[in-house]
């Protein structure tokens, strides 16, 4: 089920879409699959918190490289300096994820790297949570996609309905997202990749969903939230 | 309305527009920036007022102004642009007037760092600015609860014509959670007190905090504390959970009952029950909590993402009846549930 005819992964979305929990999933499985090194990139420079560099440790056992700030995962600071990816850029053996920060602002980071991206070799995605205000409607989802596609200097290749409500989220909360990201689909006719949904539903999703179901395990978030 | 998906700082702005707000008045700082981020964008398309000073002094002054006028205001920092601001919440409190500030904690002293602290409490519940004054401080534990929270705080502002704080902390600030919003049941009116303008058809309304007769002061005084001990008899919340038949009852607050909570659960599964008191106000502090204990209470246990400032308020009105113990994280480090379970345990079992 994982798309990896595409060496470079590109995850970006809305602010709060769940593009760092998929991004952290999406690894594993990667890495559980793939011969490749996988390496993520954390590209976040608009969240001091809830960065997939705070789980650099956890997803270390998987064989998962992190790579983020040039002062290393450990610094817990908010300047945007980020750096020790173009290796990975280059190497054909590295299965690179990008995990961009939310919305255009975190997108911006991608434009020094787009001219080193090989187009048949790189995937731009764009997760989207129907139940964030800023893209709960067709027009607004479009809008945070073309917005972020300006600043990356890149198109949107594929969509992921990450539709949830954290630890709330039932087959139809996903089913009713569906709905949205499905027009969005055929509106600016990209290919829905993946729904994801946590994992004690995924079989049950998967049986009433035409697209492949992507299961998530909570990994950013504590048991205590 | 449906429930959304918010960070914690969205939806402070969201419930403050939908309580009313006029005017915001700020500047950023991690970790609550999205917040003045999110207004920035919402009230002028609301046809409102948003207004990033040039320092967390202008805002507050720019917050006294606005209330003083008649204007329903927020500011909102995070804990050393909190401190900035004390000159102009002590004014507010002066000269009685109502606005809402949102501290959104990070872990300090000084600069500290970005990461979540609970070390403003003494900043927040004490002063920090000169002079006999309070501030209605809540403190929220989720999304939902601070939106609530925000909404009435506004309210008792008004009521009190006293600042009111929100003191969350940046986990609060940063996460995301569903959250429903609340429509205000009614419009607020411009209050009689305001300086809006005599049109010669009244006398002028004073906003002031200067009085230079000693008597006049005194007794200015006097009638502020009188509004403080309305707030004390009418104003303390918290929340009970688990507290019969607990050997140990903890205390905390925001993010650190969550977490404290789990660690509850995870001892319930093995028949040892602990309880937990979650003061919602630390100003007024819910002191009618600790009137009477559960019979099988043998310890206290404070739990704050500081080195210790609740508790000298939990061990006041403890009054020397239950041992008091303390564990704490800081410098942004999270207590783990596993470390509360650790510390209730060898305070049940090792008899600590």
């Amino acid at each position: 089920m994982l798309l990896d005819n595409k060496r470079i992964k590109i995850i970006t979305g809305h602010y709060g879409s769940g593009k760092t929990e998929f991004a952290c999933n999406y690894a594993i499985e990667l890495a559980k699959n793939s011969k490749k090194n996988v390496v993520l990139a954390d590209l976040d420079i608009v969240n001091p918190y809830f960065r997939s560099r705070e789980r650099a440790d956890f997803l270390k056992k998987y064989g998962i490289t992190v790579v983020s700030g040039l002062l290393g995962n450990e610094a817990s600071i908010d300047i945007p300096a980020i750096g020790g990816i173009y290796s990975s850029i280059m190497d054909s053996d590295t299965q690179l994820i990008l995990d961009v920060g939310g919305d255009q602002a975190g997108a911006r980071v991608l434009k020094q790297y787009t001219s080193y991206f090989d187009e048949k070799d790189s995937l731009l995605m764009a997760v989207i949570n129907a139940n964030r205000p800023g893209t709960a409607d067709v027009d607004s989802a479009i809008n945070h996609i073309r917005a972020i596609e300006y600043e990356a200097g890149m198109k949107v290749a594929g969509l992921i309905n990450n539709t949830h409500f954290l630890r709330d989220t039932k087959p139809q909360v996903v089913l009713e997202g569906h709905k949205l990201v499905k027009k969005v689909s055929d509106k600016i006719n990209v290919p829905i990749l993946y729904a994801t949904i946590l994992r004690e539903y995924a079989d049950e999703l998967a049986q009433v969903l035409d697209v492949p179901v992507m299961p998530i395990d909570l990994i950013m978030r504590d048991r205590w939230m | 309305m449906a429930k959304v998906l918010m960070k914690g700082n969205e939806a402070i702005g969201e419930a403050a527009m939908r309580a009313g707000l006029d005017a915001f008045f700020g500047y950023p700082i991690t970790p609550q920036s999205e917040l003045p981020e999110y207004l920035s964008r919402e009230m002028p398309a609301r046809g409102k007022v948003f207004v990033q000073a040039e320092s967390e002094v202008a805002a507050i002054n720019m917050i006294y102004g606005a209330a003083g006028a008649g204007a329903r205001v927020m500011t909102s920092s995070s804990s050393p642009g909190i401190a900035l601001k004390q000159e102009g919440i002590t004014y507010i409190a002066g000269s009685e007037l109502p606005c809402v500030i949102c501290s959104v904690g990070r872990s300090g002293p000084g600069l500290g760092g970005i990461q979540p602290g609970q070390a403003d409490y003494y900043q927040a519940t004490k002063g920090g600015g000169n002079g006999d004054y309070h501030l209605l401080v809540y403190a929220p534990a989720n999304i939902q609860e601070m939106c609530d929270m925000i909404m009435e705080a506004f309210d008792k502002a008004d009521y009190y014509r006293n600042p009111v704080m929100i003191l969350a902390d940046g986990m609060i600030g940063q996460m995301m959670e569903p959250v429903e919003f609340k429509e205000l049941k009614k419009e607020r009116e411009v209050p009689a007190w305001a300086t809006t303008g005599t049109e010669g058809k009244r006398a002028p309304n004073i906003i002031n905090s200067l009085y230079l007769n000693p008597e006049d002061l005194e007794e200015h005084n006097i009638h502020l504390t009188k509004k403080y001990d309305e707030m004390k008899e009418k104003e303390e919340q918290w929340e009970e959970y688990n507290l019969e038949n607990a050997e140990v009852i903890c205390i905390a607050y925001g993010t650190t009952s969550r977490i404290v909570k789990n660690a509850i659960e995870t001892l319930k599964d093995e028949g040892i029950n602990v309880g937990l008191i979650r003061p919602k106000t630390l100003w007024p502090f819910p002191e009618k909590a600790f009137k009477e204990y559960p019979k099988t209470a043998k310890a206290i246990l404070v739990v704050e993402m500081s080195t210790g400032q609740m508790i000298t308020d939990v061990r006041a009105f403890n009054e020397g009846r239950l041992p008091v113990y303390f564990y704490g994280r800081s410098g942004g480090m999270i207590p783990t549930p596993e470390a509360v379970v650790a510390e209730l345990r060898k305070i049940i079992e090792g008899g600590k």
